[in-house]
């Protein structure tokens, strides 16, 4: 509902997650965007311009004005345009939520990483740890369709990270770190995920995908070597 | 006052983030039952109950429902009791670049300054450097206003408290000195403003307990006469 034109440049990068869950965002309120694909390993200008302190993508420009942080872009997309809300309206769940979603982002991500980045016995207590972590989720799911409830809410478009990054890497790190024996759940709730047409329309394509986390795993060999 | 009302606070006594909790409280004018959680000796079987993922405090308990995260409780607060002391201002934009700091100052600064002043020597170096370049940025952001909220205390300030108090008393146990005036006339200048707010003030634990606890958590690093 624009009353001037509103114009919405996400600086972002393909195969990031925490891109990715700002153009999930951008998709579900409707919003027209530019699409900018960057350059990590060359930074732009404009990107260094927009986010000075973290040099990072995502960066949301709303009519020129740059918002940095996956969580804090999605909570100003919902605060700016109030239909299809993705944060829960009562203060409480919007707690949980924003509980949850931290949980993905400062737990789950950071154990995950030492899966990919790390070998061996400190893989191993890697694949533990993040499983650890995963039983809780796979919790909040029993019952529920999504992690927000009935509906995709802000905690599912988070935890695409778990959904789409995390359990892809399976396949190239050659370890399933989330076995559907012991996380039913979490799997059931992949699927559904899976039959919603923004999710299908914003996640990476998978072949693509895999070839870039193999490509990056090599890269991180060699440098170990 | 009804039990659904009542607000209880699980913290303990020395923690920034208990007291960013309190502070908020106490700035709205929301009277709570505190309740002190000794983490260190023992976590009692509330604080289990009460925070089964984390197991640590803060912790809000409110109309009988539990919230954990300092930030994410502050946030909380904000929601629900909306007509006293905002600490975070309308307009969204603004309300990100809050959300922006606060993060920074959370996540970022306070790492970086507890690993100057206690980390491994051999890194104490670059660690002092990123302490420099981290409050570097929050001395652009606070500029000329009185606190990061502008003339009122706001979620920033809060998410900084660290650095308003608690670090200026870690930089003496440590001998480590990063925060001087001279090379942080802003930063130095807020965090007298902000410990002297009649009701932060209230809030703080004191000095010498402080001093205290560093001292005997953390030894002292550089070689400094008494």
């Amino acid at each position: 509902m624009a009353e001037r034109s509103e114009e919405v440049k996400l600086l972002g990068m393909w195969a990031s997650p925490f891109s990715r869950r700002v153009e999930i965002a951008l998709t579900l309120k409707g919003l027209p965007y530019e699409f900018s694909e960057q350059d990590i390993a060359n930074k732009s200008p404009l990107l260094l311009q927009s986010n000075p302190v973290h040099k990072m993508i995502p960066v949301l420009l709303h009519n020129g004005k740059p918002i940095s942080e996956s969580l804090v872009i999605l909570e100003y997309i919902d605060d700016t345009w109030q239909h299809n809300q993705i944060l829960p309206q009562d203060p409480y769940d919007k707690a949980i939520a924003r509980f949850w979603a931290r949980f993905v982002d400062e737990q789950i991500y950071v154990t995950a990483m030492k899966v990919v980045g790390k070998v061996g016995e400190e893989r191993d207590a890697a694949v533990e740890a993040t499983r650890d972590l995963l039983k809780l989720m796979e919790k909040e799911l029993v019952g529920k369709d999504f992690l927000g409830g009935e509906s995709l809410g802000f905690v599912d478009i988070v935890a695409t990270l778990v959904a789409f990054w995390l359990m892809r890497t399976e396949e190239v790190v050659g370890v399933k770190v989330v076995p559907v024996e012991m996380f039913p759940e979490i799997h059931r709730w992949v699927k559904n995920l899976l039959d919603v047409d923004v999710i299908k329309k914003c996640i990476p394509p998978e072949g693509e995908h895999l070839n870039y986390i193999r490509a990056r795993m090599d890269s991180l060999k060699l440098k170990s070597v | 006052m009804n039990q659904e009302e009542q607000v209880q606070v699980l913290g303990l006594w020395g923690s920034p983030f208990s007291k960013r909790v309190e502070m908020v409280l106490k700035l709205k004018g929301i009277p709570y039952e505190y309740i002190e959680e000794d983490v260190y000796v023992q976590k009692s079987p509330r604080l289990l109950k009460l925070n089964p993922i984390h197991k640590k405090v803060p912790v809000l308990v409110h109309q009988g429902k539990s919230i954990a995260e300092s930030l994410v409780i502050v946030e909380y607060i904000e929601d629900t009791w909306t007509t006293s002391y905002p600490m975070l201002p309308h307009d969204p934009y603004e309300r990100s670049m809050a959300r922006f700091w606060a993060k920074y100052a959370d996540d970022k600064v306070m790492l970086t300054l507890w690993k100057a002043c206690w980390g491994p020597e051999s890194e104490r170096e670059k660690m002092v450097e990123e302490a420099y370049d981290g409050l570097k940025y929050l001395e652009e952001e606070l500029g000329d206003k009185q606190f990061f909220g502008g003339e009122t205390i706001g979620l920033v300030d809060i998410a900084a408290d660290f650095i308003a108090y608690w670090f200026g008393i870690a930089q003496e146990a440590s001998g480590v000195m990063i925060m001087t005036a001279e090379r942080f006339p802003k930063l130095q200048r807020w965090s007298q403003n902000f410990v002297r707010n009649n009701i932060i003030k209230e809030v703080l634990p004191p000095k010498e307990k402080l001093m205290a606890l560093f001292k005997a958590q953390f030894g002292n690093n550089a070689s400094n006469e008494a």
